[in-house]
């Protein structure tokens, strides 16, 4: 029994027994709704969670042992020496099951009748040629072992699937029949119901720690697959990136990482100052008018998505630092080759992190105590000493946190480095020039994340792993900043509500 | 002591004052000129958007009467290469034309052939395969111009590119002069740069974003429908029910964490977890590379934490005596949650929710990796399974696509789609805007 049919039946089957369990509550009740411990949807409802839910549940246990174990058992089938000719059990396993999935389609096709599927020989006949006339395109010819394999395969599932739509149908009828029985008039359904909406409740908040776990777990199993084949010290201490899908790559991550720092500090060089005193104008000198008009429209460059800049970078940006600094260009200098460079990435991204930084110091400015300012007019001191000597060493905390999230924010930041800073890595043994240059191109590990995932390379290879690797790196790197910076804003906060 | 008092004034200022007056005005000073630094990169950033986009809506055209006649038709379409034959029947009825009205005698034939797009002679072909009737009759077309001379007229190209430029001459731009002021061939606004198809590299003037604005809607609709449900019932139970426990403070935890997780770990995330581990294990083309169900996922996950936080502090703001009454009168807590909290914070809700989608609506980097790129010059897809399942792409993405292209007039292209993304965007603040005028409660 498919799944979808098996799913439709279960709906149909809740379904009823809404209507059922509604109706054996109000007939036990002789009609009366007010005799009732619940009011009569929730016998409706606890007929139909019974019913649909254990069912439902182990639907999907079934499956994820099924697609585990049918492929296992068939593999035991397979001689050693097809796997070795193919190169690897995942290969055999895919070509298998590219070809049930074909024999599926000629069968619903009707180009091959069932039987003929269960019989057919790679001796007799050309299964390649016979599937193509149907759509469907193998990758390679169809081996003696490959081709009894997907049979054995077909066979497993078929039988899987009947006992499963036996199985999870008899559940189903179980809990029907279960929560027919406890209805009458006293039953307390609401609870039941409620207890039922509160798990899912539950595990719809549970979904953030499983992203996370999902997060860590994908990233650290790949990486330890890149260890594997690449050495972990050569990884974070290798002083050259050179990926080669040949093989034979340099995967250092230290360029990279310098890449993304040097990019990261230029934004903030850029983005704190502007930032910052944006924020002590808006709260300490700024009229009413002027923060309402001023604050919402530097919080429109936070909210452009970041694909804006990059383009902006790429297209607009990039060319005119080109037309100042490049040769030929309006200074005379011949200092960049390429409207792509650190720098061009920098002050763009730096442009996106204002917001960030002045809203965040904002609040933080707004959150010192207005008695420390009375304090210092009343001894006599200006606006500006105010704000210089008792204000800022008062925030100052909270505005270090502020500038390490917005440094998370532009390590993190993809699009921008991608459009803008280009693909060459840094180079460090040869001039200081191949890593320090502003105007020299530079790469990042966001960059690279997306190059490396990109190609169409499988995904065993170092080169392609490597990016689960950097992924990582990056994860870590971001979340140390995060909670470091929240660690010491909350600190601040502490000291004066 | 009384040396220095009596050089003190109410009235005078002292040097010292001076000083300090004036290091006072440069203080403010520097606080302004911050302030306008940003909104002056602002200005920038908007003039530069329309300014570089605003031209890739409209699309010359050249006016052509093409008599079909059916031997030349039979003829091409007996051939094996039919678009060249049918391009050879298009640049002969434009040099008649032409040549009825005494332009363009010195032009070469590969010239006049080139003033029009490549796509041209399929559009031909398109017509006399749906109305066979017309054959026969002389019909008038406005076909493309090539993007060379589209460029001419939207001042992109000059005399100068065309001297060095391979594919455009100066002679095409004369006659390309000449024909403007015949009236030939004119600049219109053009339906398909936002419903077409994406073109291949060679002919940008006919690329349009149609498949990837189904492709964001795809992804919007599984994002509305998961990351919302989702994201109100762990809200609901953050903020309603959750006991004091390791549990809560765990998830507490994660999800101020995940806010800050950088958008492309969650692109890893959908490729590991989504595509290589579950999509081989459900056997469905929803979870394989390059569907918008995946993207969608992806993005889900991405605006949970935003569209949690905005919930809570909506659910946070319904006081407490609306709870008390309901408790008081004999519902459950779950009933009190439903049936009177919820609906009181559902604008707060839907505000964040839309403010949600609008941050995922303009996310590119997750979706580059988990593949929602198109193969050059795709269709849209055509069945429901496909819009969800089948290749698919998404605004960014191909904004992103067309930046990469060597013909600078994707540049312009990849711009007007940044504006057909910024108006949605615009459109979707801006109501979130304004249901928060109009529906919020102040208690």
């Amino acid at each position: 029994m498919s799944i979808s049919l098996l799913l439709l039946a279960i709906l149909g089957l809740a379904f009823a027994g809404y209507i059922l369990g509604r109706q054996r509550a109000m007939s036990s009740a002789g009609g009366n709704a007010y005799a009732l411990h619940s009011r009569p949807k929730y016998y409706g409802w606890h007929v139909s969670i019974l019913t649909a839910a254990p069912a439902l549940l182990v639907l999907v246990a079934v499956l994820l042992v099924q697609f585990l174990a049918v492929p296992a058992s068939v593999l035991r089938g397979i001689p050693e020496a097809e796997i070795e000719a193919v190169g690897s059990q995942d290969l055999v396993m895919t070509q298998i099951q590219d070809l049930a999935a074909g024999i599926d389609t000629a069968i619903a096709e009707g180009a091959l009748t069932p039987d003929q599927a269960d019989r057919i020989r790679t001796e007799f006949t050309n299964i390649r040629d016979r599937l193509a006339e149907v759509g469907v395109a193998l990758g390679s010819d169809v081996t003696p072992a490959v081709l009894q394999g997907a049979q054995d395969f077909r066979d497993r599932m078929a039988v899987w699937d009947f006992w499963r739509g036996i199985g999870v149908l008899l559940i189903a009828l179980g809990g029907f029949a279960y929560a027919m029985a406890r209805t009458n008039k006293d039953f307390r359904s609401r609870n039941v119901v409620e207890r039922a909406v509160l798990v899912l409740l539950v595990a719809a908040a549970s979904l953030a720690i499983l992203t996370t776990v999902g997060i860590v777990l994908s990233m650290v199993f790949e990486t330890l697959r890149f260890f594997d084949s690449y050495s972990a010290a050569r990884f974070f201490f290798g002083a050259e990136w050179a990926p080669d899908f040949r093989g034979n790559s340099e995967l250092g991550i230290l360029p990279l990482l310098w890449g993304t720092l040097y990019i990261s500090l230029i934004a903030l060089i850029v983005a704190v100052p502007i930032g910052l005193f944006a924020a002590i104008y808006l709260s300490e000198y700024a009229g009413p008018a002027m923060r309402g008009i001023a604050k919402p429209l530097l919080e429109i460059l936070a909210g452009i998505p970041t694909i804006v800049y990059g383009l902006f970078a790429l297209t607009t940006f990039g060319p005119l630092l080109l037309g100042l600094f490049g040769s030929g260009g309006s200074l005379g200098v011949t200092w960049m080759a390429d409207g792509r460079s650190v720098l061009t990435a920098g002050i763009v991204m730096g442009i996106m992190l204002i917001p960030f930084v002045s809203s965040l110091s904002d609040d933080i400015i707004n959150a010192v105590p207005q008695a420390m300012r009375d304090g210092s007019y009343g001894l006599g001191a200006t606006q500006s000493e105010t704000v210089r000597q008792v204000i800022l060493p008062a925030a100052l905390p909270g505005i270090v946190g502020a500038v390490l999230l917005a440094a998370s924010r532009a390590i993190g930041e993809t699009m921008i480095v991608v459009m803008g800073a280009g693909a060459t890595a840094a180079v460090f043994y040869e001039s200081p020039d191949r890593y320090l240059n502003p105007f020299e191109i530079m790469t990042t590990i966001t960059t690279r994340i997306v190059s490396q995932l990109t190609g169409d390379s499988g995904f065993n290879s170092p080169e392609t792993l490597v990016a689960f690797a950097l992924g990582l790196t990056l994860f870590c790197l971001t979340l140390l900043l995060n909670v470091y910076a929240l660690y010491i804003v909350r600190k601040y906060q502490e000291q004066y509500v | 002591m009384t040396d220095a008092a009596s050089h003190t004034s109410l009235t005078a200022q002292s040097d010292l004052v001076k000083r300090r007056n004036a290091a006072e005005k440069r203080f403010r000073a520097y606080g302004l000129t911050a302030i306008m630094i940003g909104l002056a990169m602002l200005v920038f950033l908007v003039v530069t958007i329309v300014g570089s986009g605003w031209n890739a809506f409209f699309q010359t055209r050249i006016t052509v009467q093409v008599e079909l006649v059916q031997d030349e038709i039979d003829a091409a379409e007996a051939g094996f290469l039919k678009t060249a034959a049918y391009r050879g029947i298009i640049s002969a009825n434009l040099r008649e034309q032409l040549t009825a009205l005494g332009l363009g005698t010195d032009v070469s034939d590969d010239d006049i052939e080139g003033l029009i797009s490549r796509r041209a002679p399929a559009a031909l072909r398109d017509f006399v395969r749906d109305n066979p009737d017309r054959i026969g009759d002389t019909v008038e077309f406005d076909f493309l111009a090539q993007s060379f001379i589209d460029g001419y007229f939207k001042n992109r190209v000059t005399r100068d590119i065309a001297e060095r430029s391979r594919n455009v001459s100066v002679a095409q731009l004369d006659l390309i002069d000449q024909m403007r002021d015949a009236g030939l061939a004119s600049k219109a606004f053009n339906l398909d740069f936002i419903t077409g198809n994406d073109a291949s590299e060679s002919s940008p003037e006919a690329a349009g974003y149609g498949p990837a604005i189904l492709g964001s809607l795809a992804m919007m609709i599984v994002v509305a429908v998961l990351a919302i449900s989702i994201g109100v019932a762990a809200s609901i139970f953050l903020e309603e029910f959750a006991p004091q426990n390791r549990l809560t403070d765990l998830i507490e935890v994660n999800i101020s964490n995940l806010a800050a997780v950088p958008s492309i770990v969650f692109g890893i995330l959908g490729l590991a977890v989504f595509i290589n581990y579950l999509g081989p294990l459900s056997g469905t083309d929803w979870l394989k590379n390059n569907s918008a169900f995946v993207g969608g996922l992806v993005l889900s996950l991405m605006t949970l934490p935003t569209i949690i936080i905005a919930t809570r502090a909506s659910l946070k703001a319904v006081p407490q005596s609306i709870r008390d009454a309901a408790l008081g009168v004999g519902a459950s807590k779950m009933q009190t949650v439903f049936h009177h909290v919820l609906p009181l914070a559902a604008p707060g809700i839907l505000t964040g929710s839309i403010i949600g989608l609008a941050q995922a609506l303009g996310e590119s980097a997750p979706l580059l990796l988990v593949g929602l790129v198109l193969a050059q010059g795709a269709a849209a897809p055509e069945t429901v399974s496909d819009f969800f399942g089948g290749p698919n792409t998404a605004m960014p993405a191909q904004i992103y696509q067309w930046s990469t292209r060597a013909d600078p007039a994707f540049y312009e292209r990849a711009w007007g789609g940044i504006i057909i993304l910024l108006i949605f965007l615009v459109t979707m603040n801006t109501l979130a805007v304004i249901l928060r005028r109009r529906f919020e409660r102040r208690w």
